[in-house]
């Protein structure tokens, strides 16, 4: 009985697989750019990262990668792993540092990256910085998918990927779960709805923007790790010693490039607090006040006491 | 022209809760501005539409109706409006910051250019004048929305690009009927003038929505329960509360990672946001993500067995000590003082 089930379970797994391969023919040279952001950490805002006024002190929060983006990151290392021949290509923009996160990146299967840094981008809004990644991509065409995060946790608005996709002029397919089928020239996609799911077909190229259902990123692998360990952007190469720089000449593949605003080739007046027609007026941290509360015990003089209040006051009854 | 504009979502022939709060924030912003408020609703089969939207304030609908228009698909949906948007130059327009929404507002506001602010909290209209240059534009929309993860609030303008764009999520302004018989003009959109072949490169193969079975946003009375209710079990004893109450039962999301609770009755930044009259927060540490979505409630009681527990700094009420005893005694007292 037992047996049977086995065999049961792995003549299944053997069609899920077979129906699974059917479903993703392997397409040659598929090029796959997919858009990072290196973020503050603001889930866990803690003590510590508390000013005495009861402000933020963003700089005690470390930086990490956008967690959405790792999503974003899994669904495509899953195509590459169906189409070996597939590149992943990271980009982000920011400021040098955020040379980090395309290595963490590369530690788990992408092949290169673009840090796409310069005074001038700063102070973008979601417009301008959607301008200045879409020209990055532009650069790197012909492409066949772009896969986003849906939202940053920083400036938390979700539209860079909406808007990276209409400034190329392709379609959007939001809050992807699952890549569900890729043939020839057409890609499947579960979406993940408010209060539902739905799933959508779509001829490539395509924006795709990672909701948090879907699969976790999975961890370094060490083959890369070893790889890439010495991979640098040129400003971070720029300290260091003639052997470290030999290094990196030999090995071409651990060069993180730095793309400037002349580099992607875009008009200064559509970047910066110049490119962006929204304006923050003003900025208010949320401090964390203690209201007037009224202490009460678990018991019956206190409990009875404090209902018999909101019946009278008319909040209940 | 330079009237204010509400993009109305559909399910099923009904307009969205959302769009309905939007229409009635849309018609006192428009009576701030002495201008017209205007709705847009783009499906299928849609046919008196108008009827369920110009009770909320409207002055005009323009409505698309084409059988390839339902359900939502970006592209067309985008291309409508862009093509209203352009040859109407409205000075603001409102779009729900749901899947719909914040699927469909950056993509038209990447194409006309200007600005979208979003997720706000509160929309107001104000003045400003540039630092630099001592510019003065006058009744601009201040939009207000929460960033870096609720734990700051920026008010966000956009001087010089129109229209200003904003998304406003579910249940965060109020929805309120002007009166039955206001009646406005119906436009009738021809979609062929905006939508080209390439407006359908997606097709839709599949799709579940679920109809909204509980709906705590209404509700009066919260009685909600975090991680530390424990089990779903203990989680009776918060329906029995809130039975005798007249209250609806909601949950933290780590009461629903739980499995405690079910997701659509999840309150915060990830959830629903709530306003009730009373919500009672039971074994809630109050993280930020959770308050975000309850801290405008009218009075607040959290029960809890630890003094410091950050939801008790806006509590109106803690009381401290452990839930099973605490929960049991409330219904207790509460039946012996309104017999
Ligand atoms: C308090 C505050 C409020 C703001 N409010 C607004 C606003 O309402 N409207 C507005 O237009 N701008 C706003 N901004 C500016 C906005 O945060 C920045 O433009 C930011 O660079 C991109 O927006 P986001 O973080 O919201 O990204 P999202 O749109 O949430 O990001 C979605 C995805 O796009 C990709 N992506 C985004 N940024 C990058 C990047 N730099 N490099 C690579 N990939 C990227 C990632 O895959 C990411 O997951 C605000 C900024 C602050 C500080
Ligand atoms: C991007 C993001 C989005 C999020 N969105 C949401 C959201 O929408 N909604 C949400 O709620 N959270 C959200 N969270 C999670 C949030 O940060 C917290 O993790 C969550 O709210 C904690 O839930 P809790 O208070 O129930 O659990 P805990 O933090 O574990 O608190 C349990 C509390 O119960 C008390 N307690 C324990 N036992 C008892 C007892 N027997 N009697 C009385 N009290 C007891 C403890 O003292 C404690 O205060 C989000 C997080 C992130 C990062």
């Amino acid at each position: 009985m037992r047996l049977c089930l086995i065999l049961r379970r792995k003549n299944l797994m053997y069609i899920c697989h077979l129906i699974f391969k059917m479903n993703h023919k392997k397409m040659k040279g598929l090029k796959i750019i997919v858009l990072a952001k290196q973020v503050p950490d603001t889930r866990n805002v803690g003590k510590d990262a508390m000013k005495a006024d009861g402000t933020v002190n963003r700089a005690a929060l470390p930086a990490i990668f956008n967690p959405e983006d790792l999503n974003a990151l899994e669904l495509a290392l899953r195509v590459k792993d169906n189409n070996p021949d597939a590149s992943i290509t990271i980009i982000t923009m920011g400021p040098g540092r955020a040379a980090e996160i395309i290595r963490e990146a590369m530690y788990r299967g992408a092949d290169k990256g673009y840090v796409v840094t310069d005074r001038k981008f700063a102070g973008s809004d979601t417009l301008a910085t959607s301008y200045a990644l879409s020209l990055a991509i532009k650069k790197l065409a012909p492409y066949h998918l772009v896969i986003a995060g849906r939202q940053a946790i920083d400036g938390d608005t979700a539209q860079v990927g909406p808007q990276v996709a209409e400034k190329l002029g392709i379609p959007q397919i939001t809050y992807a779960e699952e890549i569900t089928s890729l043939k020839k020239g057409e890609i499947s996609v579960k979406r993940r709805l408010e209060r539902g799911v739905e799933t959508v077909a779509s001829s490539m190229p395509v924006v795709i923007t990672a909701h948090s259902s879907a699969p976790e990123c999975r961890s370094r692998h060490a083959k890369y790790t070893i790889k890439y360990k010495h991979a640098r952007s040129l400003s971070e190469l720029q300290d260091t010693s003639e052997d470290y720089l030999q290094l990196q000449k030999d090995r071409p593949y651990l060069l993180i490039e730095e793309w400037s605003v002349e580099d992607v080739g875009a008009d200064v007046q559509q970047l910066g607090l110049s490119g962006s027609p929204t304006k923050v007026k003003k900025i208010e941290n949320v401090i964390f006040t203690a209201k007037e509360s009224k202490v009460l015990s678990a018991t019956d003089k206190d409990i009875e006491g404090l209902m018999k209040e909101l019946i009278e006051n008319h909040t209940i009854g | 022209m330079h009237n204010i504009f509400v993009y109305c979502e559909i399910e099923d022939g009904q307009v969205a809760e959302v769009s309905l709060e939007l229409l009635s924030k849309g018609r006192s912003l428009a009576n701030r501005l002495k201008c017209k408020l205007e709705a847009v609703v783009i499906g299928s089969d849609i046919k008196g539409i108008e009827k369920q939207i110009f009770p909320f304030g409207a002055d005009v609908v323009h409505i698309a109706d084409d059988n390839r228009l339902y359900p939502y698909l970006t592209l067309p949906h985008a291309a409508i409006v862009r093509g209203l948007f352009e040859d109407e130059k409205p000075q603001i327009g409102l779009f729900g910051a749901s899947s719909v929404g914040r699927d469909l507002a950056p993509r038209i506001a990447s194409a006309l250019k200007c600005g979208l602010t979003a997720d706000c909290t509160s929309l107001e209209i104000g003045d400003h004048t540039e630092n630099k240059t001592q510019k003065e534009y006058k009744d601009l929309l201040y939009q207000i929305r929460p960033a870096f993860g609720g734990n700051i609030i920026a008010t966000i303008i956009n001087p010089e690009t129109r229209p200003q764009l904003a998304t406003v999520r579910e249940g965060v302004m109020k929805k309120e009927h002007v009166s039955s018989d206001h009646k406005g003009i119906v436009k009738n959109i021809d979609p062929s003038k905006w939508l080209k072949d390439e407006d359908f490169a997606i097709r839709i193969i599949e799709r579940h929505i679920e109809s909204r079975k509980v709906n705590i946003k209404n509700a009066g009375i919260i009685v909600a329960g975090g991680y530390g209710v424990g089990s779903k079990e203990n989680f009776r004893l918060l329906y029995d509360l809130a039975a005798v109450l007249g209250g609806e039962v909601a949950g933290s999301r780590a009461a629903v990672d739980g499995g405690f609770i079910e997701h659509e009755r999840q309150v915060g930044q990830t959830g629903v946001t709530v306003r009730p009259k009373l919500y009672i927060a039971c074994g809630i540490s109050g993280q930020i993500q959770h308050r975000a979505g309850m801290d405008q409630s009218a009075i607040i009681i959290s029960v809890n067995n630890d003094p410091h527990a950050p939801i008790n700094q806006i509590a109106d009420y803690t009381i401290i000590g452990d839930i099973t005893e605490i929960i049991p005694k409330m219904i207790k007292f509460y039946q012996k003082n309104t017999k």
